[in-house]
Parts: structure tokens; sequence; C-alpha cells
């Protein structure tokens, strides 16, 4: 746990100060002068840290003389850094990390187009999220712009980069597709079928929930959190709860968070059943498609029936929960759990035995394990590229710090591996809501959550069916919503598909290369 | 392949009539609803969904409607990837900023006679994001609305009972 102190101290010495309880705690923030900043960086990957999130916040409400804050949030095994530099409000610039860690690519492109804070020395200050027809100097997460007005539209042209050369012919897909997903736009390059270059622009669903969240209430924040990315909707609210609750000292009762985790869990299960389907469907397996969107129905029914909700959006609330289970309630959730095991691995059995399925997802869309290590990509991508990260197991909240849980592991980084590290993530999360339901304390399962009457803040990281999901929530002078930061794993995997595909890829199967990844526009945009 | 094949004979049929709650307002419906199908949409009715600026919670719905339960294929119901072959628009979100302009487009790319259907609690009112900046507030700001279909999300039983109370008034009207 003290890899990233060492490493931070050995390189900044006293330049840099701890604000957090004691420096062994999971989370760890500290504030670093500006001109350090970068230098931070540098160490962090001399110690195989990798960045989890970047992001500012404007504290020009927080007290006198008060600027900006820019964080940079680390990551290495069982530990998160915090890193934060205050920016005066007259020279809005920060040095950029991007050459050290590739995802601060596009957070810093965010952060230039939302906060109007420039990250010097970026190799590519085109607008991300921000549309180009904006007016110069909306910056939305300022505290002196008004979100209530409706934003003009202004003359503009996004920068493409172009691929040239003999041959070489452009397609541009999107943003509205041909089936049914949200909206974004690909731009590949190809010679022939094979494609050389693949550029995303997403920001299409972008509605402003960063700062939408700002005029809510703390408690009407969770319900927002719930409709970051609908078919995350648990993981998103539990991740801004389990914030709140840091930020309030609040200790949620036992048997809520043994709720809380059962409902995650039915949450990848339903998403990895559609995936599995989704993928086979992309090569024309369409059998597969019916079979397991018929598991997951069933799934969603008995969500239904149980939690009031065919997702359990807005089931988990500050302080705990708002439904709870009995016997029978266990029961028939033993009983939904045992035919879908049965009936999922009989399907198994089929997708094993398939040629011509794993002829079109083995060696398509490979992320290679350095690569992804580069690209700093979280979970179901991650785990599919041999990186070994899942924060229930790294930072485990209970009951996932007494119920362990087997994290699979796989190196090809191909469709395949995507694929199959779904298939072996549903085996497990079937493990661990049976073992969950054994285990589960008596109690109260919701509790009081005291709002903050002064400045603070709260981190939580929770791992969604997709990876790692981060919030980082700060309470203004008075307690009041300052900044929402919400880091959905989309964030980080959407480079991953965009460098996957253009080695040794064709234009028709980008759809199973897609889909693989299985990427969330909504909770990339906010 | 002989799995396969055991797998399905296994599974058997799914697909369930329409439940009870619903099943007044279908026989009412009756042979109205299918003389309109008839009639204006030569049978079938073609929906392009358009996505602007859903939380995808929407989209997972719609997919649903396509399963072996609800199977809208059977009614008539048909997805397509073109707005160019639609009869209806199944538009889903608050409509951002970002897609006002696709949404009009795909709009104005749909060959006349044309419906739209705002789905959601955003698409009829913007929902939990308002009006804003970056929201809109409903697709009804952007483009004429013939039905909406609250909830959030609406399961696939509301939306299958919407479109065919839609296609009733449409073959009254």
């Amino acid at each position: 746990m003290k890899e990233m102190f060492n490493a931070i101290i050995s390189a900044l010495g006293k330049d840099v100060r701890f604000y957090g309880p004691n420096i062994n705690t999971p989370m760890l923030p500290c504030i670093v002068p500006k001109d350090k900043f970068y230098d931070v960086a540098r160490a962090m990957k001399k110690v195989d840290a990798m960045l989890a999130a970047e992001w500012a916040s404007d504290e020009t409400l927080l007290g006198k003389g008060k600027g900006f804050g820019v964080y940079a949030c680390y990551r290495l095994n069982d530990q998160y850094l915090v890193v934060k530099t205050e920016i005066a409000s007259d020279d809005p610039t920060f040095p950029s990390i991007t050459k050290r860690f590739v995802p601060a690519y596009r957070f810093e492109r965010q952060i230039d187009s939302l906060m109007g804070i420039t990250p010097v020395g970026h190799p590519d200050l085109r607008p991300w999220i921000k549309f180009e027809d904006w007016p110069q100097g909306a910056y939305p997460l300022r505290k002196t712009f008004d979100p209530t007005k409706p934003l003009p539209r202004v003359k503009g042209e996004y920068a493409w980069v172009t691929a040239e050369g003999e041959g070489v012919y452009e397609i541009a897909v999107g943003p509205v597709h041909a089936g049914i997903i949200e909206p974004g736009h690909f731009r590949f390059s190809a010679v022939g079928e094979q494609v050389i270059h693949l550029e995303a622009r997403l920001g299409y669903v972008h509605k402003g929930i960063e700062k939408r969240f700002e005029s809510l209430s703390w408690i009407d924040g969770a319900r927002l959190a719930g409709r970051v990315s609908g078919d995350t909707t648990v993981a998103h609210s539990m991740a801004y709860c389990m914030a709140l609750e840091h930020m309030t000292r609040c200790s949620v009762p036992l048997r809520a968070q043994w709720l809380r985790a059962i409902l995650l869990e039915r949450e990848r299960i339903a998403n990895h059943l559609g995936d599995i389907g989704g993928i086979c469907n992309d090569v024309a397996f369409t059998f597969m498609l019916y079979q397991t969107m018929r598991l997951k129905e069933i799934v969603l029914r008995t969500s239904h029936g149980l939690f009031g909700h065919r997702f359990m959006m807005d089931r988990i609330i500050p302080g705990g929960v708002n439904i709870n289970i009995d016997e029978q309630c266990i029961e028939d959730i033993e009983e939904e759990l045992d035919y879908v095991s049965d009936e999922f691995e009989r399907l198994v059995g089929v997708l094993d035995n398939n040629d011509s399925l794993e002829d079109r997802t083995r060696d398509t869309a490979i992320l290679k394990p350095e690569m992804a290590a580069d690209l700093g990509v979280c979970g179901i991508v991650a785990r599919a590229s041999g990186l070994d990260l899942d924060c229930r197991k790294y930072y485990p909240c209970p009951p996932y710090d007494r119920i362990k849980v087997n994290v699979p592991l796989l190196t090809a980084g191909d469709v395949h591996a995507r694929l199959w590290i779904r298939v072996r993530e549903i085996r497990e999360s079937i493990r661990l809501i049976r073992e969950m339901m054994k285990t589960i304390p008596p109690g109260p399962v919701v509790t009081e959550v005291k709002l903050p009457e002064h400045t603070a803040f709260g981190f939580a990281a929770v791992e969604g069916w997709r990876g790692e999901i981060i919030y980082w929530l700060q309470a203004g002078a008075n307690g009041e919503v300052n900044r929402c930061m919400v880091r959905d794993p989309s964030s980080m995997c959407w480079l991953g598909l965009e460098q996957s595909v253009p080695f040794g890829n064709i234009v028709p199967d980008f759809p199973i290369c897609n889909k693989s990844f299985n990427q969330s526009y909504s909770g990339n945009d906010l | 392949m002989i799995r396969i094949m055991r797998q399905i004979l296994r599974t058997g049929i799914f697909t369930e009539p329409v439940p009870e709650e619903l099943t007044p307002e279908v026989i009412e419906i009756g042979e109205q609803l299918k003389q309109t199908i008839w009639k204006h949409f030569h049978r079938s009715l073609t929906i392009r969904q358009v996505d602007a600026g859903s939380c995808n919670g929407c989209e997972l719905e719609i997919h649903a409607l396509t399963n072996v339960f609800y199977n809208c294929e059977r009614f008539g119901i048909h997805f397509t990837a073109s707005p160019r072959f639609a009869d209806m628009l199944l538009v889903t979100g608050p409509v951002t900023h970002n897609m006002e302009i696709a949404l009009r487009r795909t709009y104005n790319s749909t060959p006349a006679p044309k419906l739209v259907v705002a789905m959601g609690d955003c698409g009829c009112n913007g929902g939990i994001f308002g009006e804003s900046y970056a929201s809109l507030g409903g697709i009804d700001k952007v483009i004429p609305v013939d039905l909406v279909i609250p909830g959030c999300p609406p399961t696939p039983l509301n939306v299958l009972s919407g479109l065919l109370k839609l296609m009733d008034k449409m073959g009254k009207g």
C-alpha cells in the first residue's frame, strides 16, 4: 500500500502535503504545487501506477482567493492516490500529463473544453464532448456559466485526423446507427476492406449531467446517478451513494451492503447475458441471441417481481437501500439462479463447440496486454487483456471483503477473450449471489445520512459490470453540491476499441469489435 | 449442430399471449387494427429508433421487445436500419443540444406519412435532465410528436400497448 506514497515522497519531498486521516487509507488525497504536477505523473509511471481519472473543479465559491482545482487519480494495487493542484483563476493552465499517461489525453481535452483550463503541452486540443458549434468561452462546468439558458450555435468544423494515399478512402458512420444503439460518430480510413485508422467522436448524448448534479440536492443526486448509463444504473447509484456516505462518514448497515452487492451482481449477470448474445448475433449466430435474451428477460422479470423495477433503478439510496428480501425472496432467487445457471451451461456447451463462431472471434480486435496497460483500460476489457483489475478484489467494500471474488483473467485480448470473460463472470456472479444470500446479516437496511454543512469531499470506486466506476463529490462552503465528478469505465475503454480495430481488422467486422467492448456512450458523454 | 437443434426443441416456444390486462383493449382494437395496418402500412409497421440523448435504459427495453417473450414482429412491428424505410420514429432521450441536428435530419429523411413516438420520461419532458444548455427538454421541442409513452424506462408491455393504441387511433382518424 505504500508504493505510491514512497514514490511521491522521494520525487517531491516536502512539496507534497497529505490531508487524509492517515497514509494507509485505501484512498490517499494530497496537494502538490502546480509546477510539480507533471513530476508526480513521472514518479507514478515509474512505479507502474495507472491513471484512473483526471478532472477539474471550480472552487472559486469555496472561499476568498480560491481558483480551480485540477485532480489526478492514480491507482496501484489496492490504493488510490488523488493528487490535487491549485490553479489561480487568472491563469487557468496546468501541466499536461498526457505524455506519461495516455488516458489523460481525453480527460484533459474535456477539462479544456468544459472547464476552460488549458493543459500546457497537450498534443491535441480539439474540443471533446463540447462540439465545434458551441460558442467560444462557453465553459459549462464553471460557476459563472448559466446552465439554464440554451446554447446558441456558431460556425465551426471538427478537424478529423485523416489518412492519405493511393486507394485510401473514408467511411463515416453515425451518429444515428443502423441498429438500436446509442449515437456516436466513427470515422474509418480504409484501404480495400482493411481499416487503417479509426477515430471515434463522441459527445452526442452530452446531457450536462455533471452540471445538473450541482442544481439537485445530495439526496436527489442518487436518482440522477442512476441515469448516467441506464444499463449500469445499480453500479452508478451505488458508487454515488458510497461517495456521499464517505463524505458524510455515514456507516451503512451491513444488511444494506449485502443487498447492494446482490443487486450489483444481478445487474452484471443480466448485462453479460445480453452481451454474449449480442456478440454472437453480430456474426449471424442468432440462435445464441434469442437464447441469452430469453435468460436475460427471466432475470429482469425476477428483479421486477422482487424489487419493483426491471433494472432495479432507484433501489439504492443514500444511507442504504429501499428494498429488502425475506425467506420467500431468497427461495425465488435461488430457484431462478438454478434455472438460469442450468440453461446457461447448456448454451456455453454450444458456444464452446462452434468452429465458425470461434473463427470469427479469435484474433479479432486484439488489444495486447502492453497496449491495454498503456491505454489504462479497466473492467472486462482489461481482464480480457491480462490486467488483473477489479475493485471488488482490490478496493473491496463489504461483503466483498469477506466473500472473495475469483477474478477471471485471460490474456489474448481479442473478441473471443472478452466473450469468455463474460461467461466466467456470469458463473462467478451466480456463485457470489448464492454465497451472499447464505451469509446476509439481519438488521436495518437504511440509516440516516447527515448532509454536509461545510466543505468536504467524498470518493468511491465500484466495479460495475463494465468495470470500475469512480465518483468524487465535493461539498461547498455551506455543504451544497459544488462538484460531482463521474468517471464511467467507458471514458477509459473507448480508446481501447479505437486502437484495437486498425490492426488487421476489416470494416465489416467493426460491429462485433464494438459489441465485444460494448462501452456506454451516455456514460462517456455525461 | 445437433446440440443447437436439441436446445431449440427443448426450449420450445416462449412467446406469450398478449397479457390479460391488455386483452380487452386488444379485442376492442381487433379487426380494426388489422385493417389499419393493412391500409396505412401495408401489413407492417416499420420503426426507426433514434436515441436523442437517452441513458440507454429505453434502448434495453426496445431490444427486449424483439426477444422471444414479446416477439413484436408477430404484430407486424419491425425495426429498420434506415429512416427512408420507416413509418415511425421511436425517439428516446431529452434531445441533447449535440443530437438536435441529427434528429431533425432523420425526421426529414423519413417519408410521409410518418409517426413520431416519444418514449420515456425524458423524451416526454426532459425527465430528470430537465431543460439546460445541453438538454432541450423533450422530443416535441424539436419535431412534432404523435404519442408519448412515459416511464423510466417504460416496460416492453407499456411500449407495446402504446404502439397498438396509436395504430388504433390512426385507423379511426
